[in-house]
């Protein structure tokens, strides 16, 4: 009887804490957005999900050859790209991959040098006003935590669910959809009376509605090589949006996979912990009238 | 409170040792052999759990300021450097910033507790005031620790909640620009806030050592509120409460790994990752939820009072909705602790709760429409609550019949 009530009060501490912490949902406010973003099918979604070592060499890819001559990285160093839980590519891969990059160097000969390893990825532009100046006023924004700095504000009860699933794939949603967004002329669906200032382009999903980057991805831009068993995949700007925003995911959070692994093992530890520790305390309190 | 001593130096060392500083009897006395009410449930484990909370967090922060740079230009990436770089130090950010939040679960919980079994009465005021002021504490740290990662939410909730003091009338710029070290936030500011978020943890711990002095005096309350009569009444500390609070800081740490390891983002706003500019202002600037329901009641005088200005009057509401707590003793005067007696008192309590977690959810909405007023309404009832409520309350309420003691009352239960 009294273990009962005991585990009653017990349960009812624990809902009052889920309850406490699902409160804390409502500062997970994000970017405004115009429309509904859907959520993708994301291989690193949820507590079991991982990167998918192909997509993220895709998405550098796409990163690489269109998106780099805009948006730096400047938190990426090269050496990143071969360590473990990333694209996967191997130290020689990357090691030829930055002697093709030059990177400023006050110690070398004129300044400048062949990048190494260890070397972080090279600001496309020497500072923000010349950023600014090659996109018509507008500062590419860096991407090295961009997709933890986008967001989806999910309507009730969807963001309380959220703390259960651990679903934090917001920021690539929005990118996936900021990229999959863009209208040729202001469609009908734009706010009444709304007018595109030039050098402005439509998107659906961008604050505001006017963006000052072109349609960077288009069907076929970007050539994927076969993998080594023949499977191709589609040159689509929805693949291409998905791979890209899939390596930013990974470029903001490098260490996913190896968070989630090691939070199996402290969770399962905790939990049979507590399991020890709640009969070790039943049989200490086994005499005692409470 | 030596009468509770047990303790005979073993040997003639512990007998040398107790002649000149008798830090094992101490030991023994407050850690051990200190008598606890049999009856406590486990909304009193919470105490415990706010001790391991504040460990956590000067332990990880100790360790975090080794790797931060309090600079504008390098905060942002020296966080993120500490994330991606530093051995365990994805693992270590993550408990800090996480256990923030934890850290404010178990401190509402821990107070409502006290507000529900009444233990800020006669004799436990003094713990009480301590207590509110380690709340005020850890909110003033907590706010200036996110100022640290010198985000976009940082910058201007910064700008925005600075801007509190220049409402003070005549001497308000001044004390804005003291705190700013500038007319607006800057380096100067990181600089005292890192300064400042640690130094605060450490008078938080010396409060909290007269918070827990303060409780060894009386002892502690119990659900039912009924003081402790005979020894029958208690057991000892350790190992009985020991035990029972580990096994609670356990199942305290399964929530909280499951953020740090599963979602450590969530609890923060996507803005943050933005590094902070002066030029950019956010489109809704959202304190923590932490500190959401006090956000509420600043935002909600949005009308002058006479020669008060609505902005002024919002400070002394939220100042106010702080500063009451401190003589709620004195406002709630009922002879009845637990409010497992009070019939009517439970009904407005936990409307008072209902309407804490409506503050909470109203500070993250937009000011408009509907929300300002239920805002105002929340607000009322939170000053009402204190103010009204509880002092007639105590005067025109006939409590349930008390148990004798605590052993009747636990030897009742067991056979019911």
């Amino acid at each position: 009887m009294i273990g009962a009530i005991d585990m009653f009060k017990t349960k009812f501490i624990i809902a009052a804490v889920a309850a406490m912490v699902g409160l804390s949902a409502v500062s997970a406010q994000a970017a405004e957005a115009g429309a509904t973003i859907e959520r993708q099918n994301w291989s690193f979604a949820g507590i079991f999900g991982t990167y998918d070592e192909n997509q993220l060499q895709r998405g550098f890819q796409v990163y690489r050859e269109v998106c780099a001559s805009c948006h730096g990285a400047n938190l990426i160093a090269f050496r990143n790209l071969s360590e473990p839980g990333g694209p996967g590519f191997s130290e020689q891969q990357v090691k030829a991959l930055a002697a093709e990059y030059q990177v400023e160097d006050a110690t070398a000969e004129g300044g400048r040098r062949p990048a190494v390893a260890a070397d972080r990825w090279p600001s496309p532009f020497a500072n923000d006003q010349e950023a600014r100046d090659a996109n018509g006023g507008s500062l590419p924004p860096d991407f090295s935590v961009l997709a933890k700095a986008r967001g989806v504000t999910d309507p009730f009860p969807t963001w309380v669910f959220n703390y259960f699933t651990g679903y934090q794939e917001g920021g690539a949603d929005y990118i996936y959809a900021l990229l999959n967004g863009y209208h040729d002329e202001v469609p009908e669906t734009a706010p009444e009376g709304f007018e595109l200032a030039e050098g402005k382009y439509y998107n659906d999903y961008f604050p505001g509605h006017a963006i000052g980057m072109a349609p960077p991805l288009a069907d076929g831009s970007v050539t994927y090589e076969p993998g080594e068993d023949g499977v191709t995949v589609p040159e689509t700007v929805e693949q291409y949006s998905a791979d890209v925003s899939a390596f930013m995911m990974w470029m903001a959070e490098p260490h996913l996979v190896s968070r989630k692994q090691t939070g199996f093992v402290v969770l399962l530890f905790l939990v049979l912990f507590a399991g020890l520790m709640y009969a070790t305390k039943r049989k200490l309190w086994a005499g005692i009238e409470h | 409170m030596s009468e509770h001593s047990t303790y005979t130096p073993g040997n003639s060392v512990e007998k040398w040792l107790d002649d000149r500083l008798p830090v094992v009897r101490f030991a023994k006395e407050h850690l051990m052999d200190f008598p606890t009410p049999k009856n406590l449930n486990y909304w009193w484990t919470f105490g415990a759990i706010l001790v391991m909370c504040l460990g956590i967090q000067i332990v990880t922060g100790i360790i975090l300021a080794m790797h931060y740079t309090p600079n504008i230009a390098m905060a942002f990436d020296s966080v993120e450097h500490i994330r991606r770089d530093v051995n365990g130090g994805r693992i270590i950010q993550a408990v800090h910033a996480v256990g923030a939040s934890m850290f404010f679960v178990a401190l509402y919980i821990h107070m409502f507790r006290g507000l529900y079994y009444g233990s800020y009465k006669a004799p436990r005021e003094i713990i009480w005031i301590l207590g509110v002021l380690i709340f005020i504490l850890t909110v003033a740290t907590a706010f200036m620790g996110y100022i640290l990662p010198w985000g976009q939410m940082s910058f201007w909730g910064a700008t925005v909640i600075s801007n509190i003091f220049s409402a003070i009338p005549v001497v308000g710029e001044n004390i804005k620009q003291l705190v700013l070290g500038g007319f607006a936030v800057g380096n100067p500011t990181l600089n005292r806030f890192f300064s400042l978020h640690y130094l605060l943890p450490f008078v938080i711990a010396a409060i909290v050592g007269l918070h827990i002095w303060a409780l060894h005096v009386p002892g502690n309350n119990n659900p039912i509120g009924v003081e402790v009569k005979e020894s029958r009444d208690t057991v000892a500390f350790h190992p009985y409460y020991t035990m029972k609070d580990l096994f609670a800081m356990v199942v305290f740490m399964i929530p909280f790994a499951w953020f740090v390891f599963f979602a450590p983002d969530i609890l923060g706003h996507p803005d943050n990752y933005i590094m902070a500019n002066s030029q950019v202002t956010p489109a809704h600037i959202v304190p923590e939820w932490y500190l959401l329901p006090f956000y509420t009641i600043l935002r909600a005088i949005d009308f002058n009072v006479l020669f008060i200005d609505s902005k002024l009057g919002g400070v002394i509401a939220m100042g106010g909705a702080l500063v009451m707590l401190l003589v709620l003793p004195w406002l709630d005067t009922s002879k009845v602790r637990s409010g497992s007696f009070r019939p009517m008192f439970k009904w407005f309590y936990w409307l008072f709760a209902i309407n804490f977690v409506a503050l909470t959810y109203l500070g993250a909405q937009p000011a408009e429409g509907i929300y300002t007023v239920l805002a105002k309404v929340c607000t009322a009832y939170y000053f009402i609550y204190f103010l009204v409520v509880l002092p007639v309350l105590s005067r025109i309420e006939t409590p349930k019949p008390l148990p004798t003691s605590i052993s009747e009352s636990v030897l009742g239960k067991a056979h019911a």
